[in-house]
């Protein structure tokens, strides 16, 4: 297979400079108000003041929400309208499900990599608590032959049609919309398929939240989150308010489970809580960042996405997408020095690792003679998860980018690789790589962003109280 | 074309222009050379009749006349106020005002159609222009402002506005607006009746042509209207009602108000053209008073003042500012910067929920003007997203300006220097709000003293007009000039005064609280006090002034205005027994009045607590002048210690940051219509009766000797 020059012309990387998201809180809590728009507004404003760019020199937004809102079906553009951005920078708007930020951060790499803009922003805003709740569908069509009816024997014939099950307000379902399907639905059936126990399922939710927790615990995460003080400025927030701080597994084993009374193991505490939150980051060729004297977190190496059949283990994109990825970047996965898996479901992610290291899968499915390899866990989502983090649909593509190329600069640099699942069968991998620091060999990082404070393990944690 | 050519024609190019096109339609193009606004000027009536005499040699072909500005953004701004300072007598401003009538009378009687366009101001004389048309299109700008501002100035719409106006959209809007001088958008204009149709400005004269169409305007008057303004007995008590309001509001001091209300009613009664003789008559007398005089040399003096950056710099142009500590000072400054100076502005504080407050501050003022439809809710989105928060100095690397509004501690406000210097761009500027401390000692320790400057607001912000921007010794000329041009971009009026304790505004204010509290000790009661400077031309009372600034404010500035200045300052022993029984005034729910129902009322058990039994012994004039002596003499000695750089910078000063009465024109003018010596006499003999600090100046016993005056005419 052809390796991927994800390069321009002139031989530049394509460098994320900087990210940023908003913490991340569960529905209707602290972002209850807030459509996901003005999440987006909110994180490119804020990510344009952190980093003091120029925000003419911006050529390009992409953005994305999975859950559309029907008022502002351009997130993007409303986005660089909204924040008192250039008008001249374009925008449009993107989605791939759960791997939406990764999509919009490739868009502007590729067309970075064409020549097309020098500068952009990527990222994904979503709101579970201002959601579009639509009407019936015989409703919708009463309404519409109601505006054109004439005179009141006829509108009030079509008002005789409806009964009051057409009036109840239909609310968005994350379904499958090719086969009804619940998410928690398929991950059921991946638990029940790839025989994960439920032990195992808690034990990888204790472990993400147990990761999380101590990561915000020790200052990793408060400089890639902004404190979010959202309409109608009653309350601020400053960290995310999914993440169980006193994690302990006997918590889990309690649970019912979700979507299986009788026979299934999936519970609320190994799925991921619906979220609202926004994350972006700011991209540009290797010589632009110089150029403008900006500290760069990373590279894109390579990057892939897969699609498979819905119907059965709709939820395996990674093990589809990271095997292209991995080739086309021309690495194996031991070469890896951290491995950033998007956690849908405990019982999803469970699978995935389980396919990674299969030789049949890899045969079956994949065609190929090897297994794509056995993950390390040392290197797996070692910051936690979604599962803690919780999942703002069209946000977690750029959280998983941008924590996990600060993580890989703490650690002095190397190779990352952030993949995640979609609905539709969809897969995304990303291989992300950060050049290795060899001066300095103390473990605290030099090329770190000092003014922020990320090499700031020690720092005290500051605004989040 | 040669130069002399050049030069000939914009001599000879006159403000009025006639065109009549091929579909003889003809149009008036309005276009004052030289200048960036359309004003009138008396010169423009020989033109204007040469105009008519074209017309009416052509009426019989002519079908419709068109009114229009050749300006990209105004129509006419009214009429220029300086001809007026040209009037030596009432007479001669009423033959002013009867020449602009007379023109505009010429302009209705036309035989054909004739219709405004109006895209940009047209206020004032603009006003009544259009008024003298028959029909009036705007265009749906945000430019496009209708108005009769003339009683700001204290005057009457002179020519032809007050008799026009009620015919045209009834007594009770008329008076509203007139009275008030407020401004219209165009489609407000519309709703009233001012305006016939509101339209884009790209269709503008295609809109104005399809009114030529129409035949002349016949006044239809509405039926409510006609039952209650159209009879005797309905307007009487219509004006009865509005004089009533008027006195509450102007307390008399205004004769503008009154003249309006007089005219409007005698023309109601006795016909248009008797109406125009009383309007141009009453015109000419209130040019001549003392109030309109006074209020005009405000006007001059902020024009003039807008032109001066306090140093002879290059001023910088600040386009993003950061603000330090989210209270209720730095929540105002904020506003004004994101909302007015339209720049991002980052709040930093100690705390999220300073942060919060700051936002939430902003949040409420613009909320309030959604409500009232002045702003869509995208609009308010928009600007709020100017204003960020973080309780770090993140994104500090890009700011011009940090304005610093923490606690008046001097060591927390030097920490800050050295704070905002390691973390912002080189060449930053510090400004500091504070009301007491030295800003050279703020910049003690500066890495860049020459960047550290004073810029002082007054609470609230978002309203009250002045700045006070205060450079030390070390200030560079260019943070100075930086620093006023930005205030003004703010939409504040800056005057640059010197760094000394209290600097100007608090200076004179303070002996003025003083004394307030004196006499309130002597026993007269809270109420008394109050309404006799309101009646004297305060917008607020002392007593109620020191509950909205904070009695503990007061208390610290003292001591430094004592230590600095001298004893003259020094306080009675009011503020520390209030402060004991935590009486901070409104902010902390109890002062000297109580802020719990809906009616502020004076709360009784303050006159216990400082062991009084309130009786009104002293008359209004007396307690009026008790407290205003002592501000008008620390006035002189600010201006004789070049606090301040001239009397028209204490003026403005004194008008816009504590509210000196307007029709007086500030304490410098005031004095100079008083006069030094009689004066220096009543100073002499308050200081008999009531103590010594009542003893003139020696700048005022100077100038009472040789008769000098603060404004030599």
């Amino acid at each position: 297979m052809t390796q991927q020059e994800v390069k321009t012309r002139n031989g530049d990387r394509i460098a994320i400079v900087s990210g940023l998201r908003t913490p991340f809180a569960r529905q209707g809590t602290a972002f209850k108000e807030v459509p996901a728009v003005d999440l987006g507004k909110m994180v490119v404003s804020e990510l344009l003041a952190r980093t003091g760019i120029d925000p003419s020199l911006i050529d390009q937004v992409v953005f994305g929400q999975v859950v559309q809102m029907p008022a502002a079906p351009n997130i993007a553009r409303e986005i660089v309208l909204g924040t008192g951005m250039n008008v001249s920078t374009d925008a449009y708007s993107v989605t791939r499900a759960c791997a939406t930020s990764f999509q919009s951060a490739v868009n502007v790499a590729e067309s970075i990599m064409a020549g097309n803009i020098e500068i952009g922003i990527a990222g994904g805003a979503d709101s579970s608590s201002v959601l579009p709740i639509g009407v019936s569908k015989s409703l919708a069509q009463g309404l519409l032959e109601l505006s054109k009816a004439k005179t009141l024997p006829q509108k009030l014939s079509i008002l005789r049609k409806l009964s009051f099950k057409d009036l109840l307000p239909v609310p968005p379902a994350v379904a499958e919309y090719s086969t009804g399907l619940s998410m928690g639905q398929t991950a059921e059936q991946m638990a029940k398929t790839h025989q994960i126990p439920r032990e195992e399922q808690d034990a990888l939710a204790h472990r993400s939240h147990s990761l999380a927790a101590q990561a915000w615990e020790e200052g990793l995460i408060q400089d890639e989150v902004m404190t979010a003080y959202p309409e109608p400025f009653k309350e601020w927030i400053a960290k995310d308010n999914n993440i169980r701080n006193n994690s302990s597994l006997e918590q889990y084993s309690k649970l019912r489970p979700a979507f299986d009374r009788q026979f299934g193991s999936v519970t609320a505490a190994t799925s991921t809580p619906l979220t609202d939150g926004a994350a972006a980051v700011l991209m540009m060729s290797e010589s632009k960042a110089k150029e403008l004297g900006l500290e760069v977190l990373g590279y894109i190496r390579s990057y892939a996405f897969s699609a498979i059949d819905v119907h059965e283990d709709m939820l395996m994109g990674p093990s589809y997408a990271t095997p292209i990825a991995l080739d086309r970047a021309g690495i194996e996965l031991k070469d890896l020095d951290l491995i950033e898996m998007h956690e849908a479901f405990a019982a999803q992610t469970l699978a995935n690792v389980k396919m990674f290291a299969s030789e049949a899968f890899a045969k079956e499915k994949l065609g190929r003679d090897k297994a794509i390899g056995v993950i390390d866990m040392d290197k797996f989502n070692v910051l936690g998860g979604s599962l803690a983090y919780g999942h703002p649909f069209a946000a977690t593509g750029a959280r998983l980018m941008t924590q996990t190329l600060r993580e890989l600069k703490r650690r002095g640099g190397g190779l990352a690789l952030t993949t995640a699942c979609a609905a539709g069968g969809l897969g995304a991998a990303v291989i992300l790589e950060v050049d290795k620091v060899e001066a300095d060999k103390s473990g605290t990082v030099s090329g770190t962003d000092k003014k922020h404070g990320a090499a700031s393990q020690n720092t005290s944690n500051k605004g989040d109280k | 074309m040669t130069a002399e050519n050049v030069k000939a024609n914009s001599m000879d190019k006159t403000a009025f222009t006639l065109t009549i096109d091929s579909d003889n339609l003809a149009w008036l193009a309005i276009d004052v050379p030289n200048e960036k606004m359309n004003t009138l000027q008396a010169e423009f009536a020989d033109q204007m009749k040469t105009i008519f005499n074209q017309l009416d040699s052509k009426k019989s072909q002519v079908k419709g006349l068109i009114v229009h500005s050749l300006k990209p953004d105004n129509f006419i701004a009214g009429a220029d106020v300086r001809m007026l300072e040209a009037c030596q007598s009432s007479l001669e401003a009423e033959q002013l005002a009867t020449q602009g009538q007379q023109m505009f009378s010429r302009l209705s009687a036309l035989p054909f159609t004739v219709v405004a366009a109006i895209h940009g101001p047209c206020l004032g004389g603009g006003l009544e222009l259009a008024l003298g048309c028959d029909y009036r299109v705007c265009s749906d700008d945000n430019a496009t402002k209708l108005g009769l501002p003339e009683v700001q100035l204290g005057l009457l719409p002179g020519s032809g506005g007050t008799q026009r106006l009620p015919r045209l959209i009834g007594l009770l809007n008329s008076l509203d607006l007139i009275l008030t001088g407020k401004l219209l958008r165009a489609k407000k204009a519309v709703k009233l009746g001012l305006a016939d149709a509101c339209v884009p400005k790209s269709i503008l004269l295609e809109a104005a042509k399809d009114y030529i169409a129409k035949p002349k305007r016949k006044v239809k008057i509405d039926i409510k209207e006609k039952l209650i303004a159209n009879t005797k007995m309905g307007r009487k008590v219509i004006f009865e009602q509005a004089a009533k309001k008027t006195k509450q509001k102007t307390r008399g001091n205004y004769p503008a108000t009154k003249a309006i209300l007089k005219v409007i009613e005698y023309g109601l009664e006795n016909g248009i053209e008797k109406g125009f003789a009383k309007e141009a008559h009453e015109f000419g007398q209130l040019v001549m008073t003392p109030e309109s005089q006074a209020l005009r040399s405000i006007f001059f003096a902020t024009t003039e003042m807008k032109k001066d950056f306090g140093s002879d710099a290059k001023p910088k142009t600040v386009t993003n500012v950061a603000v330090l500590g989210g209270g209720l000072m730095g929540a105002g400054i904020g506003y004004v910067s994101a909302t007015k100076a339209k720049v991002p502005v980052r709040i930093k504080d100690v705390s999220n929920d300073g942060i919060l407050h700051a936002m939430n501050y902003s949040y409420q003022l613009l909320s309030k003007l959604v409500k009232r439809r002045s702003l869509t809710k995208a609009q308010l989105q928009q600007q709020m997203q100017y204003i960020s928060g973080g309780t770090d100095f993140t994104g500090f690397a890009h700011k011009d300006m940090v304005i610093e509004a923490v606690f008046e501690d001097l060591s927390l406000k030097q920490s800050m220097v050295k704070d905002v210097e390691s973390n912002a761009k080189k060449g930053v500027i510090f400004a500091s709000n504070t009301s007491s401390l030295p800003i050279s000692k703020i910049a003690q320790g500066a890495a860049h003293p020459e960047n550290v400057i004073g810029l002082h607001y007054f609470s609230p912000v978002d309203k009250m007009p002045l700045v006070e921007v205060i450079p030390h010794e070390g200030t560079s000329d260019e943070v100075i000039a930086t620093t006023v041009k930005f205030a003004r971009k703010q939409g504040k009026t800056p005057i640059v005064v010197k760094d000394k304790a209290g600097f100007y505004v608090n200076r004179i204010l303070a002996p003025y609280m003083n004394e307030a509290a004196r006499v309130l000790l002597s026993g007269e009661p809270i109420e008394h006090i109050d309404k006799a400077l309101l009646n004297f031309g305060f917008p607020v009372g002392p007593i109620a002034l020191l509950d909205e600034v904070g009695v503990d404010i007061g208390a610290k500035i003292t001591p430094i205005l004592v230590e600095e200045l001298g004893e003259r300052f020094s306080a009675p022993d009011v503020f520390e027994i209030l402060l004991k029984d935590n009486r901070k005034g409104r902010k902390s729910g109890k002062g000297f009045y109580t802020y719990k129902g809906k009616k502020k009322e004076v709360d009784k058990s303050v006159y216990s607590l400082l062991k009084l039994k309130p009786e009104s012994i002293l008359s209004e004039e007396v307690v009026a002048m008790r407290c205003v002596l002592l501000m008008l003499n620390e006035a002189v000695r600010a201006l004789d210690d070049g606090i301040i750089a001239s009397a028209r910078d204490g003026d403005i000063g004194a008008i816009f940051g504590i509210g000196f009465p307007p029709f007086l024109g500030g304490p410098f003018k005031y004095i100079d219509k008083v006069g030094a010596k009689k004066l220096v006499e009543i100073m002499n003999e308050y200081a008999g009766k009531y103590g010594s600090r009542f003893a003139p100046s020696d700048g005022l016993l100077t100038r009472a000797g040789t008769g000098d005056k603060f404004y030599p005419s």
